[in-house]
């Protein structure tokens, strides 16, 4: 659906985005994540023919988005980064004015129907200049669904909504993602988790990661590093905790307290507390350190070396 | 097509929730009934003493015309700049829409609302046709308002035109004041100062000839419409290009 190829763009001297390449199938919500300015905004205004790429093509439903920009632009949904309404028009007059551009017949029941799909049908008759931020949020996926495009994209669709919004939003992404093609941007990590089939890491305009969420944990978090503190005394329990199947790598910090590592995914803290308790030991403390998601994101956006983390 | 339609539909209807549009329809209709009612007692005074020509409207179409130099720029200076600023502009250079189908689309909105207060002012030659004997010269009044159209459809497309340029519409109403009032007057000291091509090249720029001594005295002469029609394609390609580059920056 999206065929993304040595994609770059340059604002002046500076590189908005370098040589990314990616794709997207029908029925896949990517997930695009990066810190503020890494180019993801950038990339979805030359899939959405707003912007034409410096170098590399793109094509949206096998529409090259320079050489066929128009055929492009029928077939994707867009909801920018800052919504754009008309602050001076009704909800549905509003619709009903996106779905004329889009030559929708009975534009008016079309705009209608879309107002109910994203819960807001009891104000359509109401001025979008007194619609709270969450219903300017709906407003703004309202105006991308209007014409049932087969590809979504999405630049931070959560954004600015409180709790309950962001649930209900990504529920309602969720939803449309199951026959279409979602590219959504986000700067949350759980988000990516939650709703994104796949999720692609850009940071300065290139791509450091691409995975599924999963497969992103794993691969990066090889193992997990866990620190232990007992009160007074440690003596002896290093020997003790390097005896538990799985544990490796176990270390004596000078500060008294100890550090181990087992895999990632068979969580064998239930046998080293035992083996702290029954070796007479007064267990403070035992957490895991590092790599979680947040951090591996982090390591992988704080310089743009790509790669695994060792571990 | 169908976009046009669909772009200057949305404009018409919102000049009708906008206080500016309401301001230069008052503006422009308080000025024109005033200068109605002076001429008419003018002539009225002239034909009790018997001379004096027959009252037509060229009188108030000049004016008119007059008006438009300062309400257009009111009237265009937000219909690009301000989807600019408010973010909406991405909405349409996103939508399945031609760049210039936008800009030609906002232009007709304009001129539609322009041929609605020009519609009102209708009311005054068939106030005069009654009190004329015979009647008033109906060629002339027709050839009056085409010019308005013309120079309305001109001022209009040039508006749009400079509007896309800028995000800021303060900035998009001087800059559009400022070639209006160099279209219509400025231009016409220096043609009238030097001699020869340059003088004749800058006469035929001079907007204010092509109305005053032209359309709005019953003359109609091709050279005025291919003016008139050139600087509207003007105004359109200026609007569209400028559209364009925001694509590139």
């Amino acid at each position: 659906m999206i065929q993304v190829n040595g994609l770059t763009k340059d604002y002046g001297a500076r590189r908005a985005i370098a040589n990314l390449t990616f794709d997207a199938e029908q029925g896949e919500i990517v997930g695009f994540l990066g810190p503020n300015g890494a180019g993801k905004t950038t990339t979805m205004r030359i899939l959405t023919g707003y912007m034409p790429p410096t170098e590399g093509t793109a094509t949206v439903a096998g529409y090259d988005v320079v050489e066929e920009s128009l055929e492009v632009r029928k077939r994707v949904g867009y909801l920018p980064e800052t919504v754009p309404l008309y602050t001076d028009m009704t909800a549905l007059d509003y619709l009903k004015f996106m779905a004329d551009l889009r030559h929708i017949p009975n534009s008016r029941e079309r705009a209608y129907e879309t107002l109910e799909r994203v819960n807001l049908s009891d104000r359509a008759d109401g001025y979008i200049g007194n619609f709270s931020k969450g219903m300017r949020q709906r407003m703004g996926l309202a105006q991308a669904l209007i014409h049932r495009p087969e590809v979504l994209i999405l630049d931070e669709p959560t954004i600015g909504l409180d709790p309950a919004q962001v649930v209900e939003m990504r529920s309602v992404i969720r939803e449309i993602g199951k026959d279409r093609t979602v590219l959504l941007s986000t700067h949350i990590l759980p988000e990516a988790q939650q709703i994104c089939d796949r999720v692609l890491i850009i940071n300065k305009g290139s791509i450091v990661a691409e995975d599924t969420p999963e497969n992103l944990q794993s691969r990066l978090v090889g193992s997990q590093r866990v620190i232990l503190r007992v009160r007074g005394d440690s003596d002896g329990l290093t020997a003790r905790i390097a005896k538990i199947k799985g544990v490796h790598d176990v270390e004596a910090k000078s500060d008294g307290s100890i550090e181990f590592e087992f895999a990632a995914g068979q969580d064998i803290r239930p046998q080293v507390a035992k083996a702290v308790i029954q070796g007479g030991y007064d267990l403070l403390e035992m957490r895991p350190i590092g790599l979680s998601l947040e951090e591996i994101f982090l390591e992988l956006t704080r310089d743009n070396a790509s790669g695994k983390k060792s571990s | 097509m169908r976009n046009i339609w669909t772009i200057a539909k949305r404009e018409y209807d919102h000049y009708f929730i906008s206080p500016i549009a309401y301001v230069v329809a008052f503006m422009i209709l308080l000025t024109i009934g005033i200068i109605f009612a002076i001429n008419i007692y003018f002539f009225m005074q002239n034909a009790f003493q018997s001379y004096g020509q027959t009252p037509d409207m060229s009188a108030l179409t000049g004016a008119f015309a007059f008006l438009l130099v300062l309400s257009v720029p009111a009237l265009t200076m937000r219909l690009i700049s301000d989807e600019a600023r408010m973010g909406t502009l991405e909405l349409l250079l996103t939508a399945p829409l031609r760049d210039f189908e936008l800009v030609a689309g906002k232009w007709l909105g304009a001129f539609l609302f322009i041929l609605t207060i020009l519609a009102v002012t209708l009311v005054y030659p068939i106030i005069l046709n009654s009190l004329v004997n015979p009647g008033i010269d109906q060629q002339l009044m027709m050839s009056s308002y085409l010019g308005i159209i013309l120079v309305a459809a001109a001022f209009l497309a040039l508006g749009v035109g400079i509007s896309a340029l800028f995000t800021n519409q303060v900035a998009a109403f001087f800059v559009t004041l400022s070639a209006f009032v160099f279209l219509w007057w400025l231009i016409g000291f220096p043609a009238s100062v030097l001699q020869g091509s340059a003088s004749e090249v800058l006469q035929y720029l001079d907007m204010k000839t092509h109305f005053y001594n032209a359309l709005n005295v019953g003359n109609i002469k091709l050279a005025d419409l291919v003016y008139f029609v050139s600087l509207i394609a003007l105004g359109l390609f200026i609007g569209t290009t400028a559209v364009e580059t925001r694509r590139w920056r």
